[in-house]
């Protein structure tokens, strides 16, 4: 990634790099598993009232409550799109219950919430590896909404508690 | 009374004489954003307020706060006086007929919602139409889907064409004698585009159709004028116009306003209370009930003399200006692709950028110090139109320069780096 002079020299152009990293640039431009799952079992729709970004994510799990695959479509930011296509490196192959912890490891990590943090040895846990590459948007409030719209998807199509959520 | 805040508002020195030191009443427009000075180009979401706005409404806390219309002591006067004194220089701003032309409301919202309740849903029957455009704000659709639910009216929508005009041909055809009320826009919001009024409205008053028109974006931008422009209901925001939020005005013929009857009930609007029965109070109290924004309306009139003495033809030109420079700017960048591109158009201008989330721009020209709004600015079906989530939209007032638009123009150029 190359960043102009134009940006600054200071922290905040660190901030920024942060933000956009090449592992996230990368996902964004290309995302994986993108398009429709067939058979899906587990379907929800993610919805960003701030920017109208919509995404639905389609989880195919097994007997064995394990995720065998998993895809997304929509449209939406850099952030929002590489979010979820980490996402789904991540959970295919993973049992479900697995794939809520890092669900709440997510939400907890990206909105640092210390409020939550009775729960810290759930996320100690867990090594969160690729998707860490995220944690640039706790810089930017504005944009946690954006990196936890999949993941929130991802925990209604599980739940099957709704059909539509919001970062809301 | 030598701390009063006066009916007319003097007490605060107006306005800059000449418009190019403009800028420097504004005090938000002098600090620094990630370091950098600040930029503001997001004035159609919400302006910044000129010091002359702020101390009133502080001075307005400090010494004359009291309830309006009620007391019979000195604050309770002073503050009558000065919330009075807002809605007589709204009344000249915009050239109302009579001051009780002038209901302070919440906003532009409220003011739509109380003309959709108030006048909208007793009148209006199953088969009737609301004509609007496609070009509308979410507060110029909504209140009207309410009443056609209560009511069974139908809501019908003009169309657009792909610069983001409205044509009059197309607007006065769908004018059937099933339609009751016309209302719409005098300035788009996500597309800047400005619409033929005076046109529009003689067509529909040829039909006898009323028409209502959102102000909100006109306002800071020219003059307005309602005894020339000859519309039934004129709907507008302070914050936009350098005032406060929580505030704004529904202008209405006084023969429209006499007719209707109140939205809400409380205090203030009535004359008399019976069990048995109950008086309203006079225009424009009968549709401010409760004790309303006086804060608010105070700032607002505030802001009404600051724009009357700076004058909006002065804005008018100044603006025209810098929306040519800023759209130079904007098509001498390779992958800029320009959504509204009306011949009219007021200092609003909503682009996007090669294949960049209007999102992911917002943010890095942020970093820059460069405010700019990103999304559906409210216009959800507008961005159906063009087929897109969202834009990036760079608006404009009085207080921008040329060093504004070439700090967006720089930035989207650093921008167009980050996505290489």
């Amino acid at each position: 990634m190359s960043i102009g002079t134009g940006i600054g020299t200071s922290r905040e152009t660190d901030e920024l790099r942060d933000l956009y990293r090449e592992l996230i640039l990368d996902h964004a431009k290309k995302p994986r598993h993108f398009g429709k799952l067939e058979d899906a079992t587990h379907i929800a729709e993610g919805i960003n009232p701030l920017c109208g970004d919509k995404l639905r994510m389609y989880l195919l799990v097994d007997a064995n409550d394990k995720i065998s695959d998993a895809r997304f479509e929509g449209s939406g930011c850099a952030i929002s799109v590489a979010s979820a296509s980490l996402l789904t490196e991540t959970v295919i192959g993973m049992a479900t219950e697995r794939a809520l912890q890092f669900f709440a490891a997510m939400v907890r990590r990206l909105a640092g919430r210390p409020d939550l943090q009775s729960d810290a040895d759930v996320i100690d846990d867990i090594d969160l590896g690729k998707l860490r590459a995220l944690e640039g948007v706790k810089e930017f409030p504005s944009r946690v909404k954006c990196a936890t719209l999949a993941w929130h998807a991802l925990n209604s199509a599980l739940r099957q508690d709704a059909r539509q959520v919001s970062t809301e | 009374m030598t701390t009063a805040v006066r009916g007319n508002l003097n007490a605060v020195p107006p306005a800059a004489e000449r418009i190019d030191s403009a800028r420097a009443d504004f005090p938000a427009l002098a600090q620094e954003i990630n370091g950098n000075p600040i930029a503001y180009l997001d004035s159609a979401a919400s302006s910044q307020q000129p010091a002359s706005v702020i101390d009133t409404v502080a001075e307005y806390q400090r010494h004359d706060h009291a309830n309006v219309h009620r007391g019979v002591h000195t604050l309770s006067h002073r503050a009558t006086e000065a919330y009075e004194g807002a809605r007589d220089s709204l009344a000249r701003f915009i050239n109302a007929g009579s001051r009780s032309e002038i209901v302070f409301t919440s906003g532009t919202t409220g003011a739509i919602n109380l003309v959709a309740q108030s006048w909208g849903r007793p009148r209006l029957r199953q088969g009737d139409r609301i004509l609007i455009t496609h070009l509308e704000h979410h507060s110029n659709i909504v209140p009207w889907q309410i009443v056609c639910e209560q009511t069974g009216a139908e809501l019908v929508v003009c169309p657009i064409n792909l610069r983001g005009e409205v044509e009059l041909e197309t607007l006065l055809d769908l004018m059937d004698s099933r339609v009751r009320i016309v209302a719409l826009a005098h300035v788009s919001n996500a597309l800047g585009t400005i619409l033929p009024l005076e046109r529009i409205i003689a067509g529909a008053h040829a039909r006898n159709i009323p028409v209502l028109v959102d102000g909100a974006q006109a306002v800071p931008h020219m003059q307005v004028d309602m005894q020339r422009l000859d519309c039934d209901f004129f709907a507008f925001s302070g914050h936009k116009m350098f005032g406060p939020t929580g505030i704004g005005v529904l202008y209405g013929k006084e023969s429209h306003l006499d007719a209707m009857p109140p939205w809400q009930g409380g205090g203030d609007m009535i004359l008399e209370v019976r069990f048995d029965g109950t008086t309203y109070n006079e225009l424009p109290y009968k549709f401010e009930a409760g004790t309303p924004n006086i804060s608010g309306a105070i700032g607002l009139g505030a802001a009404t003399e600051y724009l009357l003495a700076l004058g909006m033809d002065r804005v008018q030109r100044h603006e025209a200006e810098l929306l040519t420079y800023l759209v130079q700017k904007l098509v001498a960048i390779e992958g800029i692709r320009l959504i509204g591109t009306a011949e009219h158009k007021a200092s609003v201008q909503s682009f996007m950028l090669d294949e960049i989330h209007p999102h992911d721009l917002g943010t890095i020209l942020d970093h820059q110090g460069v405010a700019i709004r990103t999304g559906h600015h409210c216009a959800m079906p507008v961005m159906d139109f063009f087929e897109i989530a969202g834009t990036a939209r760079a608006s404009l007032a009085l207080y921008n320069n040329r060093q504004d638009i070439d700090r967006l123009a720089d930035a989207l150029i650093s921008a167009k780096e980050v996505f290489a």
